[in-house]
């Protein structure tokens, strides 16, 4: 008898739930943003937040005749916490887009999770080139290190520089960046004679750097994820490889916005190569920076707050092509979808579903009183070397 | 009681069935919390760095999956049996000092096998994680799914079970000779107990749930990364068994389900700030629960006994 109550009793609950869930999805779109906000990365969350409500502000919260609901959750970085969040995103909240994901292996964990569940998932931080490759419906709204490696091996080749060191954080992006940039630089005529990994967490580049210093290189090539980027600066000053003669070259992940006008003048000079800055001169770009220090207590967007700007922007467009359709046909949607970014020009490859974008050369310099990435060349319309063919991007 | 108690999972199963994932999790960090209370509450070693034994079930666990073994029963085993040999190898390094040195050697053992992993990336994929972690169906039949219904039940079930036998290894001579250990050894040196050889086996016990908890991580969530081998991994299982109570079977379980639900709530509320309300609360745990929630409900059924005894006099 109790045990037959219990039966009817859950299953109502079942059937409320369930009935919830509908009336939800018929009314609005669910967009799960998964972001590090707490740990050694939590400014990449609040970056990528940020971005994303400002485009809502800007845009407003309706399209295609359904309202677009944001639900921010914390996974602190961890890769199973991401994994979990996103499975409940799915199966509890109904989410119709999965969205974020601040590291490589916290997308790579997520990936089964869009391919089981048939919902697009838009990586608007993550940067290793094989990640859309782990799920057909990954779209990526933020960029590939080989992208930005590219350029920056490119200029050194012709300004100058024959011999290079590499550094890079010891993960996956790091490997991309420092295999891109061997290989186009080699391919230009240089050599790269010496090449460290350092650990992700927890850094010490003091070590890395004394050995690179005694090899003597004319430049000296860096990847580190967004928010390190000032520890190295400062020990890249310490270690006095600026007054050995060795140029530091990097990809903009190092002289990042929103940690760049602390780092002070040891970043001066610097040359970057990456896909956004916040000087970038552009009317798009200057009202988006405007609007981005109002919403958010005067500080600068970085190129992690232009991924989630973007990746919003895809959600938005493709719901106004698919009339407010989600799942596969959303997908499908944002496939050839292009832009005026804040960024630039960009579009969605529709074979790899990865971003095609310009890559800019920029150099630190001071701009009414703050350091900026100014830029000052430009490679047009790149689209992720690894899995594009190689020798279309020469 | 107790029947009650296991019984929960069934209207939790139905109540909460979208948010099995979380319950799971529990389940897990349940099951890794009492392996360090057999350690800690009952034995008296402190350790910082028990996710050692976790994370070594789970890299066992995700590598046999991905080379090809996806079995999950024998994985599992599998899991428990490599962290049951480490732990019985590093036991005798552990053993060998006093408190603050123990701190210090299970810390340095868990680091070390962290840097291993974030070294061997060929093998463990490094801070990428293991990528390709595809379990078969348990006993050819029960899939791994989307909702979780069976990654649920199934570390249920296996938290069942070590819970069961946990427990008939405290309430057994061997427990009771731990507890003497822990309360006086020279005591039980004196009467001629073999101290040393019943920590190097609580230790060992220790280490191979652990595994299990680890393994059952890897196969529930088909991922595995470094984070599992991480300090905080260590510190949550310190930081449920305040909560929980320590030296209690139950404390493990009620402080696991406290501390994720409350981080869970608390991070919906405030993903920014979570940690500092939950710091908070920690403090004022130990402030006015010392025995944690199981002392809290001891004190409360010695009140209740009292004040029947009173009413009866």
């Amino acid at each position: 008898m109790l045990k037959g109550m219990f039966t009817i009793a859950a299953a109502a609950t079942l059937l409320g739930a369930a009935v919830t869930a509908q009336v939800q999805a018929q009314e609005s779109v669910q967009v799960g943003l998964v972001l590090p906000m707490t740990g050694p990365f939590a400014s990449t969350g609040r970056q990528v937040e940020a971005g994303a409500r400002l485009y809502m502000q800007q845009h407003g919260d309706e399209v295609g005749g359904r309202k677009i609901e944001l639900i921010v959750k914390d996974d602190g970085g961890v890769a199973d916490q991401t994994k979990r969040i996103a499975q409940e995103l799915v199966v509890r909240e109904g989410a119709d887009v999965l969205a974020g994901f601040g590291l490589t292996p916290l997308a790579m964990a997520t990936a089964p999770i869009a391919t089981q569940a048939r919902v697009p998932m838009i990586v608007m931080a993550a940067a290793t080139s094989s990640i859309t490759e782990k799920s057909p419906f990954i779209v990526r709204s933020s960029f590939t290190l080989p992208q930005a490696a590219l350029g920056i091996a490119r200029w050194a080749a012709e300004n100058g520089i024959t011999e290079a060191a590499t550094l890079v954080s010891d993960y996956a992006p790091g490997h991309d960046a420092a295999d891109a940039f061997r290989k186009v630089f080699e391919e230009a005529g240089g050599t790269v004679i010496e090449q460290a990994a350092v650990p992700l967490k927890d850094p010490d580049f003091a070590p890395y750097l004394q050995r690179i210093r005694d090899a003597g290189p004319q430049g000296l090539f860096v990847f580190v994820p967004s928010g390190v980027g000032s520890l190295l600066m400062k020990q890249f000053d310490e270690r006095g490889l600026d007054d050995a003669g060795i140029k530091l070259i990097a990809t903009g992940d190092v002289t990042d916005d929103d940690i760049l006008d602390q780092m002070g003048d040891v970043a001066l000079g610097a040359i970057t190569a990456q896909h956004y800055s916040a000087a970038h001169d552009s009317p798009e770009n200057k009202e988006f920076v405007d609007a981005f220090k109002e919403a958010n207590g005067n500080s600068r967007p970085n190129f992690m707050a232009v991924g989630g700007y973007d990746g919003m922007h895809l959600v938005y467009e493709a719901l106004k092509a698919t009339d407010g359709e989600t799942g596969e046909a959303l997908v499908e949607a944002m496939k050839g979808l292009s832009w005026e970014s804040p960024r630039g020009p960009v579009s969605i490859d529709p074979e790899t579903r990865d971003i095609v974008q310009d890559i800019y050369i920029r150099e630190v310099k001071e701009q009414d009183g703050e350091l900026y990435n100014v830029e000052f060349d430009r490679i047009e319309q790149v689209k992720d070397p690894v899995k594009a063919d190689w020798s279309q991007q020469f | 009681m107790e029947i009650l108690f296991w019984l929960l999972p069934i209207p939790l199963f139905f109540l909460f069935g979208l948010r099995l994932p979380l319950l799971t999790e529990i389940a897990i960090l349940a099951l890794f919390a009492l392996s360090l209370d057999l350690i800690l509450g009952y034995a008296g070693i402190v350790s910082l760095g028990h996710a050692a034994f976790f994370g070594l079930g789970a890299y066992t666990a995700g590598l046999l999956a991905v080379h090809g073994w996806g079995e999950p029963i024998t994985g599992l085993l599998a899991a428990g049996a490599v962290a049951t040999a480490a732990g019985f190898v590093s036991s005798f390094l552990v053993l060998r000092g006093s408190d603050l040195t123990r701190l210090m050697v299970t810390l340095a053992i868990s680091m070390m096998l962290l840097e291993a992993a974030n070294r061997l990336a060929w093998l463990t994929g490094g801070a990428d994680g293991l990528y390709g972690v595809t379990m078969w169906p348990i006993f050819g039949i029960f899939e791994f799914d989307l909702y979780g219904h069976t990654a649920y039940w199934y570390s249920v079930i296996v938290l069942f079970i070590s819970f069961v036998a946990l427990r008939a290894i405290v309430n057994s001579p061997f427990g009771l000779a731990l507890r003497g250990v822990k309360g006086n050894p020279l005591r039980m040196r004196a009467i001629g107990a073999p101290v040393n050889r019943h920590l190097v086996k609580a230790f060992t016990i220790g280490a191979g749930f652990a595994g299990i908890a680890g393994g059952l991580l890897a196969q529930a969530t088909q991922f595995v990364s470094l984070d599992v081998l991480a300090f905080h991994r260590s510190a949550e299982a310190l930081l449920v068994l305040v909560i929980g109570g320590s030296g209690a079977v139950y404390g493990g379980i009620l402080g696991a389900a406290a501390f994720r639900v409350l981080q869970e709530w608390l991070s919906g509320i405030t993903p920014q700030y979570w940690q500092f309300w939950l710091g908070a609360g920690l403090i004022v745990l130990v402030l006015f629960a010392r025995g944690g929630l199981i002392g809290l409900w001891r004190a409360l059924v010695r009140r209740l006994h009292r004040t029947r005894d009173e009413e009866a006099r």
